[in-house]
């Protein structure tokens, strides 16, 4: 048992709102910036880090960094522009890597 | 023709049917581990499959609320009202393990257990938009955070199944054929050996018979002429 905190990154619009929740909130402009946090974010003990879909489809090889390790968990969330499908397409990857085929 | 290069030795054979063994049986083993990991992986892969569609589209619904509040109110009333929140959630994370998996197991703990009490500000300067927004991220958070931990379970089981089905090809197309293959070798060699021996043995045996009779008839050729005379 260990005390981790969660974080959402992404646009400011989109993630403005999970400050209410007590989540730690933390916008980002554009795609640099977004993977220099979410780096920073990763080693600092939060356990799970929400990312909006708009800036995942940029930073697809810095999330694969985290996917094999237990914490933390990147997890992809819809923007306020609406789901891109990026999220599911990410579970198809992991489906089709386990399965070798894939099957949803 | 792989991996002949070994002495074909008695020693050698009863080491190989040893590894065969092991071999055969880490394949099973392996192959059961395989088996079960996938059984789990389908059922965590639908569960994240039918969270995620919820999650999505609660979300959009929240945005839309924010949209429309943010419409309604100015950026900077909208920011300080968010800016302090009431609530704290703290995560605890304990790890559970399936089929030598650690996959995380989350837990939270939030400081105000009344999700009526979320609204980190006055009513007086915000839209009711906001409520609703806030409200319906309140309702959605529980979600998000089992979403978050099945799916992370399917990408650290994807990997453990990708890793052991690997193994268990390797085992079955590589190892255990050729590990049967070197023991076929090695026992014909010595079947072969065998043979050449026994051949040698007769031809010697052959060969020590006729000296012999050789001496024999030299003998007798000896004695006849002992008694001619």
């Amino acid at each position: 048992m260990a005390n981790y905190r969660i974080a959402v990154l992404g646009d400011r619009d989109s993630v403005l709102g999970f400050q209410a929740l007590g989540l730690s909130v933390f916008p980002v402009q554009d795609a640099q910036q977004a993977r220099t946090t979410l780096h920073r974010l990763a080693q600092e003990g939060y356990g799970v880090i929400y990312l909006t879909e708009g800036l995942a489809a940029e930073l697809e090889r810095d999330i694969a960094r985290y996917q094999d390790v237990p914490t933390p968990a990147v997890i992809l969330i819809p923007g306020r522009e609406g789901p891109q499908g990026i999220g599911l397409g990410n579970l198809k990857a992991a489906v089709e890597r386990a399965v070798g085929v894939d099957i949803l | 023709m792989a991996n002949l290069m070994v002495n074909p030795t008695r020693m050698e054979l009863t080491r190989l049917k040893g590894k065969l063994r092991t071999a055969q049986r880490g394949y099973k083993l392996l192959k059961d581990k395989r088996d079960e990991l996938m059984k789990r992986f389908l059922d965590t892969v639908r569960e994240v499959q039918a969270l995620r569609k919820q999650v999505e589209e609660e979300l959009m619904r929240v945005h839309g609320s924010f949209t429309v509040a943010s419409a309604l109110m100015s950026g900077p009333v909208l920011e300080q009202a968010l800016m302090y929140p009431k609530q704290r959630v703290e995560l605890d994370v304990s790890f559970q393990n399936i089929m030598s998996v650690q996959v995380p197991r989350y837990t939270f703990k939030t400081r105000t257990d009344d999700s009526g009490d979320l609204y980190p500000y006055g009513f007086a300067h915000t839209s009711g938009e906001l409520d609703d927004a806030v409200r319906a991220l309140g309702q959605v958070s529980s979600a998000m955070l089992r979403l978050a931990e099945v799916e992370k379970t399917a990408q650290l089981l994807a990997r453990e199944i990708e890793k052991t089905r690997r193994r268990v090809n390797a085992l079955e197309y590589v190892v255990i054929p050729n590990t049967e293959q070197t023991i076929r070798y090695i026992s014909m060699k010595l079947e072969e050996n065998e043979r050449a021996t026994t051949t040698r043995l007769m031809k010697v045996k052959e060969m020590l018979l006729e000296q012999a009779m050789e001496e024999q008839r030299a003998r007798d050729a000896q004695a006849l002429e002992r008694f001619r005379s």
